[in-house]
């Protein structure tokens, strides 16, 4: 029978199939961790005498609480250390492999991963955080869970799940210049809404995303869950082994062959047939930003604020008061004529190392708007390093943007790197709640050469609102076209 | 897991979409490496700085059914955010739509997530609204909230009810199926990913 890739992809790990009702029970390849949700998980196993099943497939990392700065010293906020010490101690009595604070291999549990060629195409990953949905990049089914399942895996390398519907997100033609796969999940987001994709994996397919690099198909299934869905999955390619080959733990020899046999079949069949689909242009797509506190209230940069009558919808409408109100916008305000404070560069969204690149190539021979702080933060330390090795540190430098360590840092205000009360930022992140960065912080999520141009300008903009030294593309290609 | 079969408390309506589990607990609350002690997390940001939120009117305040718009629990999978409703006393949250983690993560820990009708809602909100510190029934067994003189019939997927009525250790399910995921792993081809032995990189 056809099948959609995600219907592949759980057939082939079905341990046993549910009768009546009841879920299938799935295999579960490769469980990433960190600090936050996992203590309680291994508090559960001891509580039982319980062990892991397999720590051969099992890796933690420290990301969330961790500070940018000072990392050689003990980290100030007690509950923070204990959280990390915690980690550790687990990592040691249950033998789990952890990268730590200060190891190169230590970041972004979602950059990390991928970046130790431990993702895959065509396996199952979970980790106890929502945005798993990034290794779906490679073909992998990949979701986040909460502690209970993360326990339910140490314990049995399971999970009891009930199928999902999936969704094709159709992204035709290609994208103009100074687009970029983050403008493509925020068009997506802010047409399916956040509740848009929920009961769905979504499969992100058509001519732009074959265009993309395997960092900007990251950057689109990290944010799957923005739109309520359990994942996101682009099927594998070229450049999919291409990114995967070589790296620390990719299958070498007669196993890669094998392997590359077997990822070559997992695509949807053309006769297979979707629950839903949905259309995007990319020939129409122009960068994108959000006004309001959830990743769904989003508009093409050119836009203005827009007004809560302008929502059909009551629940809508009234989401659009309270948004405007948190985020003291003014209806009918160019997004364009807005201030930030604060230019935030980083997370698992838009950390990697060609994140940097772009960030760094709008930079390069611009000055910094006064008024503004800007904080590059590497989602993991290789990340760092390789940015040092290639001088981007010395642009960020001399723009005057602080240079730091690898972290979630300012995406999730849980460690040191917060926006203070009022304060906005433009943020290559993923989530713009109340609250998010920083008790009363105000996100507007940006890709990172719009939070780059944002930097210079000092008020939200595009690459194509800056003066000379642009980029080589011919200035009506950087045009808005609305 | 306690069982769970009917409850009955005071009603609570939540007239937001939306919910994020960043507003249900922000997470600077979760540092904490037990698993209770975060009801002082819920809500924070609303419950510290708006009067007029819910919680903080004295009729709501011992709530332990919350009513709320759609796409209640979207964001981030932390588990705390069921922890702390918990915590704080609810028993069940009653809305449109939930965001999956969020479902799922709430069957863990015996707190029903019932899914109702956007009329039904509202009717709900209007009674609680109507009499503050109204009582309400979440009878899991005929899937029905009772509140008022009215009934309305909420949507729980079966295998949730089922475990939750019977208050049944997840864990201890699956591992009634060991030899099975044995035979399975059998099946792993020799080239999947093991992060054991630890590899890394020569090079930056």
């Amino acid at each position: 029978m056809a099948g959609t890739l995600a219907e592949k992809v759980w057939a082939d790990h079905v341990v046993r199939r549910g009768e009546n009702g009841e879920p299938d029970l799935l295999y579960i390849d490769l469980q990433l961790l960190h600090e936050v949700t996992s203590p309680q998980a291994f508090d559960g196993l001891r509580q039982e005498g319980r062990l892991p099943r397999r720590i051969d497939q099992t890796i933690a990392t420290e990301d969330h609480n961790t500070p940018t700065i000072d990392i050689d010293k003990p980290i100030a906020d007690i509950t923070s250390r204990t959280q990390i010490d915690t980690l550790r101690r687990n990592a040691q009595e249950f033998g789990v492999r952890i990268h730590s604070l200060g190891d190169r291999d230590q970041g972004i549990v979602h950059v990390v991963g991928p970046q130790l060629g431990l993702t895959m195409p065509g396996i199952t990953v979970v980790c106890g955080d929502s945005h798993t949905s990034t290794h779906g990049a490679f073909g992998a089914l990949a979701f986040g869970i909460g502690t209970s399942e993360v326990e339910h895996v140490l314990a049995t390398q399971t999970l009891s799940l009930t199928p999902f519907k999936t969704m094709a997100i159709n992204v035709t033609g290609s994208l103009k210049p100074g687009v970029t796969a983050k403008d493509i999940i925020l068009a997506v987001i802010a047409k399916i809404g956040t509740g848009g994709g929920a009961g769905y994996v979504l499969e992100y397919r058509g001519e732009a995303i074959r265009e993309l690099s395997m960092e900007g198909r990251m950057t689109i299934c990290n944010m799957s869950i923005e739109a309520g869905a359990r994942a996101g999955m682009i099927a594998p390619d070229e450049t999919t082994f291409e990114y995967v080959k070589g790296r620390p733990h990719a299958p070498q020899g007669e196993d890669w062959d094998e392997a590359v046999a077997y990822w070559k079949t997992l695509r949807s069949d053309d006769d297979a047939t979707f629950d839903a689909e949905v259309v995007i242009d990319a020939d129409e797509l122009e960068p994108f930003v959000t006004w309001g506190t959830n990743p769904g209230q989003g508009l093409p940069l050119s836009a203005a604020v827009p007004a809560p009558e302008d929502f059909v919808d009551e629940t809508d409408r009234y989401a659009a008061e309270r948004a405007l109100e948190y985020m003291d916008l003014v209806p009918g305000t160019p997004l364009k004529d807005i201030k930030v404070d604060t230019v935030f560069m980083g997370s698992c969204t838009n950390g990697r190392i060609e994140d940097l690149r772009a960030f760094a190539s709008v930079l390069e021979g611009r000055t910094k708007h006064p008024d503004v702080r800007v904080m590059v933060v590497p989602g993991s330390a290789r990340v760092r390093l390789q940015a040092e090795q290639e001088g981007l540190d010395e642009i960020f430098l001399a723009f005057g943007a602080e240079w730091r360590q690898a972290g979630c840092s300012m995406c999730l205000g849980m460690n040191p790197d917060q926006l203070a009360p009022g304060e906005r930022a433009a943020s290559t992140s993923n989530r713009n709640f109340e609250g998010r960065q920083g008790k009363g912080g105000r996100t507007h999520l940006v890709s990172p050469v719009v939070a780059a141009a944002t930097a210079v300008r000092g008020t939200l903009s595009s690459p194509s609102d800056l003066g000379a030294p642009v980029a080589p593309a011919a200035p009506s290609d950087l045009q808005p076209t609305a | 897991m306690e069982a769970f079969t009917t409850h009955t408390g005071i009603g609570v309506p939540l007239r937001r979409s939306n919910v994020d589990t960043d507003q249900i607990i922000p997470a600077v609350y979760l540092k904490r490496v037990t698993k209770t002690g975060f009801d002082d997390g819920l809500f924070n940001a609303w419950r510290t700085n708006d009067p007029e939120f819910v919680l903080n009117k004295p009729a709501y305040a011992k709530g332990s059914v919350l009513v709320a718009g759609p796409d209640f629990g979207t964001g981030s999978s932390r588990e705390h955010a069921v922890w702390a409703l918990r915590d704080y006393g609810f028993k069940a949250v009653l809305s449109t739509r939930f965001a999956e983690i969020f479902r799922g993560n709430a069957g863990k820990q015996g707190l029903v997530a019932g899914i109702l009708s956007q009329d039904d809602i509202e009717q709900l909100w209007k009674i609680l609204e109507e009499t503050p510190g109204a009582e309400v029934t979440v009878d899991l067994e005929n899937r029905q909230v009772h509140a008022g003189e009215s009934t309305f019939r909420f949507d729980i997927d079966e295998y949730t009810r089922w475990r939750l009525m019977e208050g049944l250790d997840d864990i201890g399910l699956t591992l009634r199926h060991e030899a099975e995921i044995t035979a399975f792993e059998a099946t792993r081809p020799a080239w999947m990913p093991k992060t054991l032995p630890a590899r890394t990189a020569d090079s930056v």
